[in-house]
């Protein structure tokens, strides 16, 4: 049971972003303008501390080691009821995120989870 | 109703140029990679024009020509600089209609609003901070009767400075007039969804700044806000957006061990008592106009109203009327001055509201109106509309804990004054709130009991210079849009003068 997944076309973006720039690592923004947005950064880019908790450490096809996906434990307790997939649209997200200079964009689909889910993740 | 001519057709009033490259050292310059990128229009979805993409070099070559102006620019008289700012307001009142029409086809906002609010705000923006600067003191400690501390302001010297895209111009004005004020040098970097609009500004105003005070550097912000932010030749890092960006800005300020100013957004709570219902007045017909705000500049404000907290004896009543005022919200071409709600600015952002739109149902809030795209037809088809929508639910739902930066409020109802201040302050951020009420006890205890920099009291989205703008909690560090703005751009110097002849005589 994973907390956070990807979809086949983020997937793609993933290992192109891998393959051009190095292991990867995301850190789920709040606020304004582009926040709620995942950003994507060179692993260890962003530094994260106390105040965030691993949501998940991604397995991707065809990239070697997995892709951290972190949040502020302030904003997770908000979020903690819901599944995450990590998607993919056209646009111009600003941030510093990776991808934004391809023309896309990673964007958060959610669900809420079942209560077996949550049962399973606790 | 007036329809403005869209840019590039007969009439317009304002030609965008085909390729925009970075404003360096008072010239264009290519960027050293040779990029670009298209920039489309969210009215429409298509490209009017190309823009730089800049990298770490066009940095520099921006952060050259800044420290090259910033000595010369750094002791010029208030007078001159204030004279300046004045000129900029001058000009820019001059062609407002051009600039709220290059404001609107770049943003997708409503024309009416870039008319009445964005241009208008901006200009007198300039014209507060020239009069600031002018009034502004220094101050002297006579320690005793030989010791006097002296304290001068300074600017700082070279600044960066990173834009949204929800008010290109105006949010540029908020950073610039202060900076520039203050006597510092600028490199700016505009957002990459909004990045036009800024550069039909400066082609009106370039004349009045000496070259390298101003300087622009288009691009992404992994490929020039990074280099810019995380630069030790900045002497602070002014930046307004969302929380992990800010956060990373904040990283690398470390590094250099720099100020920052961050605006990094809210879930603004609209707090409705029960008497506003007692009559069905002017102050009512205002209440209801204070919870469609939410609507305003499509729901991409920072303090966007996003959360209406509706006392439960007025509950149903109020909201029938305010469901009413949402609905009487006229959809359309932004140029149209008709039109009350334009266009988001940027695919992505669209797609993010939908998917809040989805989420928020699946929580099982309920849609009271809205809840869709918008499909406007035509030209307008490719364009990012969103219906203006009102979702009724619980504080503990997604819809009402994010800032989904869209034309949607998550309304609640709250039983007493403690269960309002509660809700209003169960949220991670505190830039805005709004309360409405006849009692001024009552406006008075809310809006000192919530945890937020502004508390609009029987108004909304007012967003006058000389009041200060700044967040609480997650929301940021810093006032804008006062003077007290002035002294985030300025060291002190204290000069510690002993007057008296005799030695301390410890040596």
């Amino acid at each position: 049971m994973a907390r956070v997944d990807v979809t086949p076309a983020a997937a793609d973006l993933i290992r192109s972003l891998r393959g051009a720039h190095g292991p990867l690592m995301f850190h789920q923004s709040g606020g304004c303008c582009d926040g709620s947005s995942p950003m994507c950064y060179l692993e260890g880019e962003f530094r994260t501390g106390s105040s965030d908790v691993l949501l998940e450490s991604l397995r991707v096809d065809g990239v070697a080691e997995p892709v951290t996906f972190w949040m502020s434990k302030s904003q997770f307790e908000l979020w903690k009821h819901t599944h995450l997939t990590v998607d993919v649209v056209p646009g111009r997200g600003s941030g510093f995120s990776l991808e934004a200079p391809e023309g896309v964009r990673f964007l958060i689909r959610s669900r809420l989870l079942t209560a077996e889910e949550l049962a399973a993740l606790q | 109703m007036t329809r403005y001519a869209a840019p590039g057709q007969d009439g317009a009033l304002v030609t965008f140029q085909p390729r925009y490259d970075h404003w360096i050292g008072g010239e264009y310059v290519k960027p050293a990679r040779g990029q670009y990128f298209e920039n489309p229009s969210p009215v429409t979805g298509e490209t009017f024009c190309e823009i730089a993409r800049g990298t770490a070099e066009d940095v520099e070559a921006a952060l050259d020509a800044a420290h090259g102006a910033a000595d010369a620019w750094g002791r010029t008289s208030v007078a001159d600089r204030a004279n300046i700012l004045n000129r900029i307001a001058d000009r820019m009142e001059a062609n407002l209609e051009l600039l709220a029409v290059a404001e609107t086809w770049e943003n997708g906002k409503p024309v009416r609003e870039t008319l009445a609010a964005d241009i208008p705000l901006a200009i007198d923006h300039f014209r507060y901070f020239a009069g600031a600067i002018r009034a502004q003191e220094g101050s002297l400690g006579e320690l005793d009767d030989d010791t006097v501390a002296y304290h001068f302001h300074e600017p700082l010297g070279v600044v960066a400075q990173i834009i949204p895209w929800n008010f290109p111009i105006l949010m540029a004005t908020w950073k610039l007039a202060p900076a520039l004020a203050a006597g510092n040098c600028v490199v700016l970097k505009p957002a990459e969804q909004t990045p036009a609009s800024i550069h039909v500004w400066m082609g009106l105003i370039a004349d009045l700044l000496p070259a390298g005070v101003v300087n622009i550097v288009n691009g992404f912000g992994v490929e020039a806000g990074k280099p810019l932010a995380s630069s030790p030749r900045v002497a602070k890092v002014a930046f307004t957006g969302e929380t992990t960006t800010g956060r990373l800005i904040m990283q690398y300020a470390s590094e250099n061990i720099k100020p920052v100013t961050l605006e990094l957004g809210g879930k603004s709570p609209n707090i409705f008592f029960d008497d506003v219902s007692t009559a069905n007045d002017a102050f009512f017909d205002k209440a209801l106009e204070g919870f469609a705000m939410f609507a305003l500049n499509q729901g991409e404000v920072c303090t966007c109203p996003s959360r209406a907290l509706v006392q439960q004896g007025h509950y149903a009543d109020f909201m029938a009327a305010a469901v009413d005022r949402v609905d009487a919200i006229k959809q359309g071409h932004p140029l149209d001055t008709d039109t009350m709600i334009g266009a988001q600015a940027s695919n992505d952002q669209l797609e993010k509201i939908l998917s809040y739109l989805d989420i928020g149902r699946q929580e099982g809030a309920k849609v009271l109106t809205g809840g869709e795209r918008a499909d406007l037809g035509g030209e307008l088809a490719g364009g990012y509309y969103v219906q203006p929508t009102v979702f009724e639910g619980d504080n503990a739902m997604r819809i009402f804990q994010e800032e989904i930066f869209g034309p949607v409020v998550s309304v609640t109802s709250f039983a007493d004054f403690a269960d309002a201040i509660k809700i209003a302050n169960d949220t991670l951020y505190g830039l805005g709130a709004g309360v409405w009420t006849r009692d001024t006890n009552t406006a008075y205890r809310a809006g000192r009991a919530i945890q937020a920099g502004r508390v609009w009291t029987n108004c909304y989205h007012a967003y006058p210079a000389h009041a200060a703008f700044g967040g609480y909690k997650q929301s940021g560090i810093g006032r804008e849009n006062h003077k007290m703005m002035l002294e985030h751009y300025q060291q002190t110097k204290n000069l510690l003068v002993s007057y008296s002849p005799n030695k301390l005589g410890f040596f």
